[in-house]
């Protein structure tokens, strides 16, 4: 909602019909103060936990809300009208730059992507910092840890190119899959809720959902020659991971994290490890084969 | 990967600022499945009423040693335990009873309904020591595999027995073609069974899964595209093979106790 047309106001004046001498900005903030006054309005109750480095507790806020908003609308509000000090971590505000992420009633998810309305309205909306990660202050953690994670894969190794012009081939059915894991806006959503980080702190052994999603999208690629399988179980830790999907219930791009991803990964560290008939049997059809014929 | 301030404190056991009843479905899962597992326990031990006519309970199949009509081999072998008490589905439930315990869905199903571990997403934890499938003994789970292979087997032998379904007694010696509810009860019970085994994740891994271009594969691809469309409803069909196995037995049992009476369609 617009700053430049108060709630208060919004309502009584009508709001001015887009003329020939206005700008292009005036215009759109016509039309909002118009949509605002159609609106309904709204008094919520926002339990929002402030502190730093771990320490601080909840504080209660009563904000005036419009239909429509999000809860990072309603943190701005806030912040711009009771708490200027408020420190929240937000950029794009359309659910593709994975900065909101918070718990809200208890649940991870993007504070841009959730509407008020989705909330129950008889109690408070609580907010809080993400579990997983390092405090930093109110709304905002540390997540620089997933980027050194993200430094430990090994990267993508494609085979030599397939033409002489430096290109490859490949069919689209078989990229197809790992397309999905590519929708990931790392909002570190599923690092949070997985109880493997979030519980019992295994930041050093376990890489958690997101850089699975990641490997898998590396590991299952036609053109990739790298074998990622070993690291996956040791390094990596693939074997903490006990399937619970949460990481995919949290997933604000719908990625089916455990069963497309986590699952097939597990089973290519069966095949390597823990299974010495199907080891015999694949050796003459392994998955790392040359350029198409 | 040092890093100095720790997240916010550790939530306890049951902590969680959840609204909804995030304690429902670990309760409903472990209300289930323990009813299944005492109700599995005990028609084992029955050793009695698992056939009707030319009906066997899915429970008891392949009889390998029993009831002389059905055994494999023959009667109760002499090797059998005498603490023991004898009952064919004894030596033959381990085997889809360990694909289940080691199937991926229930894995994470009774991890949280039965182990608190996590008891839901974002819900604290009553233990802080955690060894997840990575060490003794959950590292076994990785066997899923060969129960898979021996599920198949299976559900071989339950289609046969479905086959066998549709030949009744004439009265003079014979047999003629008919069909019972229990033949259509045994039918669908293979069919959920097939629905459940076919999309087992570990069965899509070994039909194409694990090669990177199945493009030039088209027969494995075509595999793995079933598989992974069954494997959707993976949790489905869990459930839903789970309640049409235990209904199978249960079937059976009652005609042959006398308290149902099994209808003829044919
Ligand atoms: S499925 Fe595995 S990775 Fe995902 S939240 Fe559960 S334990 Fe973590
Ligand atoms: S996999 Fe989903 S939840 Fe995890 S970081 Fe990517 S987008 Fe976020
Ligand atoms: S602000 Fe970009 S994802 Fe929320």
């Amino acid at each position: 909602m617009s700053t430049n047309a108060p709630i208060s106001t919004a309502g009584t004046t009508p709001a001015p019909a887009a003329t020939a001498g206005m700008t292009a900005k005036d215009a759109y903030t016509a039309a909002q103060a118009e949509q605002d006054a159609a609106a309904k309005h709204q008094t919520r109750t926002f339990k929002i936990w402030r502190g730093e480095a771990g320490k601080g507790e909840f504080v209660e806020f009563t904000q005036e809300v419009v239909e429509g908003m999000v809860v990072l609308d309603a943190v701005h509000e806030i912040q711009a009208t009771q708490a200027n000090d408020l420190a929240c971590r937000w950029n794009c505000k359309a659910g593709k730059c994975g900065s909101c992420s918070a718990e809200i009633n208890g649940m991870p998810k993007l504070m841009c992507m959730t509407r008020l309305a989705e909330l129950d309205a008889d109690k408070p909306v609580t907010i809080e910092p993400m579990r997983a990660f390092p405090h930093v202050r109110d709304l905002v953690t540390d997540v620089s840890w997933n980027y050194r994670v993200k430094q430990q894969i090994q990267p993508f190794t494609p085979r030599p190119p397939d033409a002489e012009d430096g290109t490859w081939r490949m069919q689209q059915s078989d990229v197809d899959r790992v397309q999905e894991f590519r929708k990931c806006i790392e909002c570190f959503l599923c690092q949070d809720v997985c109880h493997v980080l979030r519980d019992h702190h295994k930041h050093e052994s376990f890489i958690g959902p997101r850089f699975l999603v990641y490997a898998a999208a590396l590991e299952m690629h036609p053109l990739d020659t790298a074998d990622r399988v070993p690291e996956l179980k040791q390094a990596h830790g693939i074997g903490y991971c006990n399937i619970t999907k949460c990481c995919t219930k949290v997933c604000p791009e719908h990625i089916t994290i455990t069963d497309n991803a986590i699952i097939p990964l597990k089973e290519r560290v069966v095949d390597e490890f823990f299974d010495p008939l199907g080891k015999l049997v694949k050796i003459f059809s392994r998955r790392r084969e040359g350029p198409p014929a | 990967m040092a890093h100095a301030p720790l997240p916010l404190a550790h939530r306890g056991f049951g902590e969680t600022l959840r609204r909804d009843a995030w304690w429902l479905q670990p309760l409903v899962v472990l209300t289930i499945l323990s009813a299944f597992v005492v109700y599995a326990t005990w028609a084992a031990f029955q050793n009695a009423h698992y056939t009707y006519g030319n009906y066997l309970s899915p429970f008891y199949s392949p009889v390998l040693f029993g009831d002389p009509r059905f055994a494999w081999i023959g009667p109760k072998p002499e090797w059998w335990p005498n603490l023991l008490p004898f009952s064919p589905a004894l030596i033959i439930l381990p085997f889809p009873g360990l694909f289940r315990v080691t199937c991926y869905y229930y894995r994470g199903a009774y991890y949280k309904a039965f182990w608190a571990d996590p008891p839901n997403c974002a819900v604290g934890e009553p233990r802080n020591s955690y060894l997840g499938e990575r060490h003794f003994p959950l590292i076994i789970q990785n066997i899923h595999r060969y129960f898979l292979y021996i599920a198949v087997l299976f559900l071989l032998i339950l289609a046969h027995d479905v086959w066998d379904a549709l030949w009744f007694d004439n009265g003079a010696g014979g047999v003629r073609f008919g069909i019972g509810v229990g033949t259509l009860v045994l039918a669908l019970n293979v069919v959920l069974l097939t629905c459940y085994t076919l999309g087992c994740h570990s069965m899509r891994h070994i039909v194409g899964g694990f090669l990177d271009q199945l493009s030039r594969h088209p027969v494995r691809k075509k595999a793995y595209d079933c598989s992974s469309c069954l494997n959707r409803w993976h949790m489905k069909w869990a459930w839903m093979s789970l309640f049409g196995v235990a209904f199978a037995d249960l079937y059976i049992r009652l005609c042959s106790m006398g308290v149902w009476h099994d209808w003829r369609i044919l």
